[in-house]
């Protein structure tokens, strides 16, 4: 065994996620966002001359558009202030792009991820990683299998020079516009680094392919986008964490996900997000899917302030379906705000949501969800189930699933059941010898097994771990 | 042997002008004795069952219950002298479960998602490592989890605690067919969607695993049909024959003890044990119901 592998044995999971780094860095954008600052990152960049219109025009629409405010029981978003943020630092590191060894990068660098554990991961279980810190992707490898195989796996701003005729094709155009939503226009102006990933017709990749995001520096925002296209018949599985050292001063994650599910083709994109609680993390993340394609969003929120985050389906082509699995964990001043939305614009599409949260100590979890089935997506199906569990009166948990069904012919069933642990089933776990802690650990483990019983077996135990670690020590 | 001490026990439910329930309970249960407490409704039984065991619903307002300890009780477990004597209402429900305690519920919890042999082996290792801590003040830190994929989400962690997935499985399959269970039980999760029967067979087979020295089982016998029962008897029979537990058990008829035959029976009427004797107690009660023994009772008073 190595003396790194001795040192992360040392690690314990906690220290895992809270170190943090002195911020060194190669270049650091001004506070805030002007027209300015998104020209120098572009030409820092080195961007091509449409991105860098891309950009101002979202920054129009961004400054036009006011801040939601009036969603029922939204995280308050009063202390996000896009001008207190530093929207871009460039790591130092040499290599532009990202380096395709660990040992190529800073040893501070190198660090952070080794005790992140993702080298190991990459050995193990994974088809590639790319690691991002900061505002730019300083590590990217796939196995030269998938390379051989037309797979590809790089990061977002080499793809703007590498595969311009795609990116510029998909990138915020039909999936996720930056009209969207207020943060979706921001992501827009100032997005930087992020994963393209590309796979050929019926080219299969077996392991997952993962990106790690690593905030380190106090008061930034990270806007990293990610634009997976598969092709017809085509099946990979993508993985995000995502993690910072704790702040006084907010942070913000605002990215962008855009998904295109060719024919028949299989997507499953998993997040499991470990935010720091001082970070806002406002996505958006979108697929579009064609006939007889399959989209399945994962979904672990269990870090950040506040969470808004609503993974969402447009099934396009007949027979298109999608899987949604969501599970938030909200502490002490958190509030999760989490959901899914899913569009049945297409005959015989088919939906599935499961929602599972937790809150405890005053954290407040939501679902907000949307199904919406078109007049004519004839002999189509939604099933939609969200369950809440509190740990005490203080915490709050709300249910919001909206449904509009304008086509006759489908199939819709909804469940949803709100409840608090209950301390007869506490005392009888106590009685046969686990202390409270852990019976109260073993009855959320309960509580979201449904869900983890269906994950792939590494994720399931990433989740697993991030929820006993939110549950140690803060109960009782 | 290990005894189970009740002395003068008073107790009320824990709220503002909490009903008072229990008013002098004096009861003492040995290792591999059998003892039967019967009484009407509303008399205490249940409530006394669950303040051995450590039920938060309820204050005690007098009274002491002790656990005293000897040699032979954790097998080859030497316990230290100053470690014999225990004051149950000074511990966790956890802790007197680790010293030996077992409650069969009468109705027990449904825990969805926890499988049965995470469930099983979970408390097993809590209640050894918690036992070890109390015994000999060894707060025995687990070493760090190693990172890596070694939980199995319907078996727990696989190498956390003394006894491994292996050795376990064997353990469980032993006390099964000794109970006449099917191995489907195992990868079902904690009482859910069990038949009120298979429920008390659970609970008897929960009390073979974690092997205790005294076993207070509540209502066992209701809502159990006539095969069923009988295994149920049959398990609380092997429990003190083979495992030497002392049992208490908690019942309102006499059918039960027509197959776990009591040593002693002893007879609450509001709140208090006010008469005792041997089997045939019970089939006096059974012929002449409490009110000969509330007649008897307070007449001598």
């Amino acid at each position: 065994m190595s003396s790194d592998q001795d040192h992360l044995k040392e690690t314990d999971t906690e220290a895992r996620f809270e170190f943090k780094k002195e911020q060194k860095a190669a270049f650091v954008a001004e506070k805030g966002l002007t027209e300015e600052t998104i020209r120098v990152i572009s030409e820092d960049k080195d961007e091509p001359e449409w991105m860098l219109e891309r950009r101002l025009r979202a920054l129009k629409q961004y400054q036009k558009m006011p801040m939601p405010t009036d969603w029922p029981g939204q995280p308050d978003l009063s202390e996000v202030n896009v001008d207190e943020i530093v929207p871009y630092i460039r790591p130092d590191v040499e290599v532009r792009g990202g380096v395709d060894d660990w040992r190529d990068l800073p040893d501070d660098i190198k660090d952070t991820f080794d005790k992140l554990g993702i080298p190991e991961a990459e050995k193990n279980a994974l088809s590639g990683v790319g690691a991002q810190y900061e505002s730019e992707v300083v590590y990217q490898n796939m196995q030269e299998r998938w390379e051989e195989k037309g797979v590809v796996f790089m990061n977002m701003d080499q793809a703007v020079q590498e595969h311009e005729d795609i990116v510029k094709e998909y990138f915020m155009t039909k999936c996720v516009p930056p009209s969207d939503n207020k943060f979706a226009a921001l992501h827009g102006a100032i997005w930087s680094g992020g994963s393209f990933v590309y796979v050929p017709e019926d080219v299969t990749v077996e392991m997952p392919v993962q990106a790690y995001f690593r905030m380190n520096s106090e008061g930034m925002g990270q806007f990293e986008h990610t634009l997976i296209v598969a092709e017809k018949g085509s099946e990979v599985h993508y993985i995000e964490g995502c993690s910072a050292p704790k702040y006084s001063a907010f942070n913000l994650h605002s990215g962008g996900v855009e998904v295109f599910v060719g024919e028949d083709a299989h997507v499953q994109y998993s997040t499991v997000q470990n935010w720091s609680k001082n970070t806002y993390n406002l996505n958006t993340k979108r697929a579009i899917v064609e006939k007889g394609g399959r989209m399945e969003w994962i979904s672990g929120s269990m870090g950040s302030k506040a969470t808004m985050l609503y993974p969402a389906s447009i099934l396009k082509g007949r027979g298109a379906s999608d899987n949604h699995i969501t599970i938030a964990f909200a502490g002490e001043g958190q509030n999760i705000d989490t959901g899914a939305k899913v569009y049945h614009n297409a005959p015989e599409t088919k939906s599935t949501i499961e929602s599972k949260s937790i809150s405890k100590d005053g954290g407040r979890t939501n679902y907000r969800g949307l199904v919406h089935i078109a007049n004519g997506a004839k002999n189509s199906s939604t099933a939609v189930e969200c369950d809440a569990l509190m740990f005490d009166n203080e915490s709050t948990s709300d249910t919001m699933p909206y449904m509009e069904i304008n086509e006759s012919t489908v199939d819709v069933a909804h469940e949803a059941t709100v409840g608090k642990i209950g301390d007869e089933d506490i005392f009888y776990l106590q009685s046969r010898g686990l202390d409270d802690d852990d019976a109260k650990q073993m009855i959320v483990s309960g509580f979201i097994e449904p869900i983890t019983e269906e994950l792939p077996i590494e994720y399931a135990v990433e989740l697993n771990r991030l929820v006993e670690l939110e549950m140690e020590g803060s109960l009782g | 042997m290990a005894t189970l001490e009740i002395k003068n026990l008073h107790a009320r439910v824990a709220e503002e002008d909490g009903e008072q329930i229990l008013r002098g309970v004096d009861l003492e249960v040995k290792s591999g004795e059998i003892h039967a407490l019967m009484g009407p409704n509303g008399s205490g039984k249940s409530t006394t069952s669950k303040i051995i065991a450590g039920h938060p619903a309820y204050e005690v307002t007098d009274g002491e219950i002790l656990l005293h300890l000897e040699d032979d009780d954790f097998g080859d477990l030497e316990i230290p002298d100053d470690a014999r004597t225990w004051n149950l209402l000074e511990l966790e429900p956890n802790e007197r479960a680790a010293l030996g305690i077992f409650l069969g519920f009468q109705y027990p919890a449904e825990i969805e998602g926890v499988t049965m042999t995470n469930f099983l082996r979970t408390a097993l290792n809590a209640k050894i490592d918690e036992r070890e801590e109390l015994l000999f003040g060894e707060d025995d830190e687990e070493e760090e989890e190693e990172a890596g994929y070694d939980t199995s989400p319907m078996e727990g962690n696989v190498d956390d605690g003394e006894v491994g997935v292996a050795e376990f499985q064997k353990l469980l399959k032993e006390k099964m067919d000794l109970l006449d269970m099917d191995e489907k039980f195992m990868q079902r999760y904690l009482n859910a969607g069990f038949s009120g029967g298979e429920k008390k067979q659970n609970e008897v087979l929960q009390a073979a695993i974690l092997e205790p020295s005294i076993a207070v089982l509540d209502e066992i016998d209701s809502g159990l049909d006539i095969d069923r029962l009988q295994d149920v008897s049959k398990g609380i029979n092997a429990l003190r024959d083979e495992q030497g537990t002392g049992i208490l058990q908690i019942t309102h008829y006499q059918r039960i003890l027509e197959y776990v035959e009591p040593d002693h029976v002893h007879i609450m009427l509001d709140g208090k044990v006010v008469k005792s004797g041997d089997a045939s107690l019970a089939s006096d009660l059974e012929d002449k119901g409490y009110d000969w023994v509330r007649e008897e009772v307070y007449e001598a008073a």
